[in-house]
């Protein structure tokens, strides 16, 4: 079971207080109208399959209730970097 | 019959006897003694039948590796465990041991005609074979060949044991208490941190235990571990598995050594432990040789019999052979020589033996016979005598024998270390994978690390035979009776992966997870393809290390603690009042009040006229609810929901539509506004914390500028709902506040005030088509409320309804039910729900895939009525509707019902269907084949009674 780093809470706690929430820095568009049906299928349903770094979501669902972001190696499961949601990618 | 009990030496306590009968027969034991050990120190040889060709089995290894020796121990109704290792039972007065898999003894077994017909099931036979015809594989093949290859029966009856969990943190972990693993159990406690030193044998000490030199500074060892309050070491404790950041998991058993009368509290325990450092001492198993008759009783591994010999005091034959590749091999023998074990030969496949070696083997009067290789051995039920060959070729000479050892050299048990994603490199001097790279903080000591001095030897998969492969009956695998040759075939038919061939031979896939055939079988699919092992790949180790108990996986998450249940403050009511229930969602819900004898048909048509007619009550507390609060709310819900909120005024109620972004239905309800910036959202019941994470999701992620909070509140209030024409005439004389005239309140809205003295938000909603109130008050006075108006509702004919009374009132009226008449692929206007979209809204969360090609195209499934021909016929949920019930098998499906009920209020059946371009069928005949008949329906539009509308507004 992970320990995940919550950068809220700024503690280390077990995997089972948290849900995953996939891909991380895929911004909402402010205005979908202006996508095409193409860019709207990227950002709906195309996702990066790393072997390696992958920058994902975490909600801290049993504890603060805050989503963040992470990097965590896919190979590994090792997380690089736990960082608060709206900060620059890492 | 040829093992005994030496005269003297071993570990057992030869002054206690126990008894215990295996096969119905009464044995017996020393305290101390393992199962094998007993049964061998009796001269038993054969302990059971192979999986598919129901070979005589004996004893193969003294440890878990053990694939053969598989008995079934039986404590009693509930408590009989099959699949157990002979070498891993301890002995305890009155166990009862029997062998598994034979028909009908073990002596003589009637399906053993299998083995005389193996030619004819080679690797990949059942897939080859019983293909044809369709059909016969579930009624024919599949329970004939489950009767004929199997291992112990599961289990009938309910487990009566209970079973223990726990969670425990320290500094240093060390799994496996042989010499290493005591050693850096001391280390690691010397420091003062918090240690664990678990070892799934009975005693701790590992190797040491099969070696009297070793015996004082055990006792030493053990005595300063005992003496440390930092340290806890767990006995007969088994590490199951290594998760992620030394999360190891272990399953303690703490009953099974005992009998039946002296075990108290639980049988099991299952251990979580987090651990800063993990120390694998987990030791090294060693490799069986794989020739012509290696699977014959008496032939096993040179370190179990030495194990027997010294730790248990039994020698496993009066005249035994050695064949090795691997100075172990020899070592084993000299000590087991030593011990008064009578060993006749050794007999290795190297031409050069280390002189001191050879030397000590001539002082003890050992033929040795350097070069040679068993060729075969005789016997079948025991070994006789084998025939060994210089080089594996020609004819060779024979010898005497009744038991054979096999010294194939080590493989370091790396099982924890692989769990951890930690890497392995092939190490030419063990011939096998040793631990490389972690990124855990963990290593490997001892021989598991690859750090123990077993010796110099061979690594051979196969050992040279005048016999050509595809001949031979040497066995890899022993519990899956997997032949070199079957190895041969899958690579001659193709197979070049490992776990391709592992998968096509089912090598390495028995309950053992081929501790003693994975490398085996690895060398000879590399001798096959000419290639070298590190290109074939190395197949995956998965935990559980051994098998484990269903009982220590579930612990107290069973029966009642299953899972939570999640009852509402009425449930005592109903439940006092004869409630059905069904469980949604984890809540507990009636499902319907049945009155005298009534079946669930009968209190469903009495409730639904009921509240036609009268009145009835409907505890909706499981509903979800959010508040929403804060001076962007509205806009918050009105990106969110398809529907526009802005407009909507404090005192009144909107229908709610949540999309995915994806464009699909996910949840709805009823939600009010209770002032400018304050809402009172309402989800299905099952949705509440799923649509709850999804507004957090884009408020924390998305749209973190709007001032908005959201709180759960679906346990704060509890909601009765009252429907039917009398539903004003019952709350009036409760309500307090509220004008309840249907000027002062319309259908869809919402008050506050007073309801039987306690605040409520009282809202004017109906699921039922018929005039209603959802009454919300504080969960604390949810009974109290209830009771009240269910006393007031005696006045005017009220009942009690339960969740299949609400489906057919609703489905009467055409209303979905989120998750059963969707599936996560209907849009709004798929489900007739187009009026609830802001056409005018800019946009909200699902807007822009409304216009993808797709979701736009002709032919969606769209949501329909159906009125089956038969009024009285109703149609099965699920059920495929076709429009040609004439057309050749495969039929084209246009559909499928989602809802179906038979209607009290209409006398005849309905239903809901998502059918292909469904609005533009109206009035055309549909067909649903079901077995035996076809049964045709009507599409009508879902609107079944009152369409109009004009009951809700009385």
């Amino acid at each position: 079971m992970l320990l995940i780093h919550c950068p809220y809470c700024d503690e280390a706690r077990p995997e089972v207080e948290f849900v995953y929430g996939g891909e991380a820095h895929i911004a909402r568009p402010v205005d979908p109208s202006t996508y095409s049906d193409e860019q709207w299928e990227e950002f709906l349903y195309i996702r990066n399959n790393p072997r390696g770094r992958h920058h994902e979501r975490w909600r801290h669902t049993h504890g603060c209730g805050r989503f963040f972001n992470a990097v965590r190696d896919t190979v590994t499961d090792v997380f690089e970097a736990t960082y608060k949601a709206g900060e620059t990618r890492k | 019959m040829s093992g005994f009990r030496l005269a003297d030496g071993g570990r057992v306590d030869r002054r206690s006897k126990r008894n215990f009968t295996f096969d119905g027969k009464a044995q017996w034991g020393y305290v101390g003694d393992s199962l094998a050990s007993a049964l061998l120190a009796q001269g038993q040889m054969l302990f059971g039948r192979s999986f598919k060709y129901h070979r005589p089995r004996g004893i193969l290894g003294a440890g878990v590796e053990e694939p053969n020796a598989l008995v079934t121990v039986d404590r009693g109704p509930g408590r009989v465990t099959p699949n157990l290792r002979a070498p891993s039972v301890a002995i305890y007065d009155g166990l009862i041991a029997t062998s598994q898999n034979r028909f009908p003894t073990l002596k003589t077994d009637l399906i053993a005609v299998n083995n005389m017909l193996s030619a004819f099931f080679p690797a990949g036979f059942y897939n080859k074979t019983f293909m044809w015809p369709r059909g016969a594989w579930e009624k024919v093949y599949e329970p004939i060949i489950r009767r004929l290859a199997g291992l112990g029966d599961s289990p009938t009856t309910r487990d009566p044991d209970h079973y223990d969990a726990t969670y425990a943190h320290c500094e240093t972990l060390v799994v496996g208490a042989g010499p290493a693993g005591i050693a850096a159990a001391l280390e690691a406690a010397a420091s003062g941190g918090r240690v664990f030193l678990i070892d799934e044998q009975e005693e701790i000490g590992g190797g040491a235990l099969s070696d009297p030199a070793q015996w004082a500074w055990l006792a030493e060892a053990t005595a300063k571990l005992a003496a440390m309050d930092n340290v806890t070491v767990l006995e007969r404790t088994t590490a199951i598995g290594h998760y992620h950041q030394n999360f190891v998991v272990a399953a303690q058993r703490l009953a099974d050594h005992l009998s039946l009368e002296d075990a108290e509290g639980p049988r099991e325990k299952l251990w979580r432990i987090r651990a800063g450092e993990v120390v694998l001492a987990m030791g090294a198993i060693e490799r069986p040789l794989v020739f012509e008759g290696n699977d014959v009783p008496g032939v096993m591994l040179a370190s179990a019999a030495r194990t027997f010999a010294l730790r248990y005091g039994v020698a496993v034959g009066r005249k035994i052979v050695v064949m090795a590749v691997h100075d172990s091999g020899w070592r084993d023998a000299l000590a087991l020589h030593a011990a008064g074990v009578p060993i006749a030969a050794i007999v290795d496949l190297r031409r050069e033996i280390a002189p001191e070696l050879a030397e000590a083997a001539r002082e003890a009067r050992i033929a040795c016979y350097p070069g040679y290789a068993v060729t075969s051995v005789s016997g079948s039920l025991a070994v006789k005598g084998v025939t060994i060959a210089l080089a594996g070729v020609g004819k060779g000479q024979k010898l005497d024998c009744d038991a054979v050892l096999m010294a194939g050299g080590w493989t370091p048990t790396v099982h924890l270390w692989s769990h951890a994603k930690g890497s392995l490199r092939w190490d030419d001097s063990w011939g096998a994978y040793v631990p490389d790279k972690t990124h855990e903080n963990l290593r490997c000591v001892g021989a598991c690390g690859g750090d123990w001095d077993f010796g110099n030897g061979l690594s051979v998969g196969l050992l040279p035979a005048p016999k050509p492969l595809h001949e031979s009956k040497a066995f890899v695998d022993f519990q899956n009776d997997v032949k070199a040759r079957d190895i041969g075939l899958a690579v001659q038919e193709g197979f070049r992966s490992i776990e391709h061939i592992k998968r096509y031979t089912t090598n390495g896939m028995a309950t053992d997870q081929g501790k003693t055939s994975n490398l085996n079988g690895l060398q000879i699919a590399s001798g096959v393809l000419s290639r070298p092992v590190t290109e074939i790949g190395l197949t995956t180790f998965r935990p559980p290390y051994t098998p484990q108990s269903f009982g220590a996986m579930l612990g107290h998450h069973k029966e009642a603690l299953f899972q939570p249940l999640r009852k509402t403050g009425i449930d005592d009511w109903a439940d006092a009042h004869g409630a059905v229930y069904e469980n949604v969602a984890q809540w507990r819900r009636a499902r319907y009040f049945p009155q005298g004898s009534e079946d669930m048909d009968a209190a469903v048509a009495r409730e639904c006229r009921t509240v036609r007619s009268a009145v009835g009550l409907f505890d909706a507390s499981t509903l979800g609810k959010i508040e929403v609060v804060g001076p962007d709310a509205a806009e918050f819900l009105n990106r969110m929901y398809t529907n526009p909120w802005k407009s909507l005024e404090p005192g009144r109620c909107r229908y709610g539509l949540l999309l995915g972004e994806h464009g699909f239905i996910i949840d709805d309800g009823v939600s009010a506004r209770l002032a400018p910036d304050r809402f009172h959202l309402t989800t299905t019941t099952g949705g509440a914390a799923r649509v709850l994470n999804m507004m957090e999701d884009y408020l924390q992620t998305e749209w973190s500028d709007l001032d908005v909070w959201l709180t759960s509140t679906s346990e704060q209030w509890a909601v009765i709902a009252v429907q039917g024409p009398k539903a004003r005439d019952v709350i009036a004389p409760l309500v307090e506040g509220i004008d309840l005239s249907a000027e002062a309140f319309p259908h869809m809205a919402v008050r506050e005030g007073k309801f039987c003295g306690v605040d409520t938000r009282l809202f004017r909603v109906s699921f039922t088509g018929e005039l209603g109130f959802e009454v919300n008050v504080p969960a604390q006075h949810g009974r109290m409320v209830w009771e009240a108006i269910w006393a007031e509702g005696q006045k005017h004919g009220a009942a009690a309804y339960g969740t299949e009374t609400m489906h057919v009132l609703r489905a009467e009226k055409g209303f979905i039910i989120v998750g059963q008449d969707t599936d996560g692929t209907v849009t709004p206007d798929d489900a007739g729900l187009g009026w609830a979209v802001g056409k005018k809204k800019p946009d909200f969360v699902g807007k822009r895939s409304l216009s993808r090609p797709d979701i736009v195209a002709a032919g969606r499934k769209q949501l329909v009525g159906l009125l089956t021909d038969d009024p009285q016929e109703v149609l099965e949920e699920g059920a495929q509707i076709v429009a040609d019930p004439n057309q050749p098998v495969p039929m084209k499906m246009i559909g499928h019902v989602t809802s179906s009920y038979h209607s009290a209020t209409l006398g005849r059946s309905i239903a809901m269907a998502l059918v292909a371009g469904g609005r533009d069928r109206m009035g055309e005949t549909l067909y649903i084949p079901m077995p035996g008949k076809t049964i045709s329906a009507k599409v009508v539009m879902p609107m079944f009674y009152d369409a109009e509308g004009s009951r809700l507004n009385g």
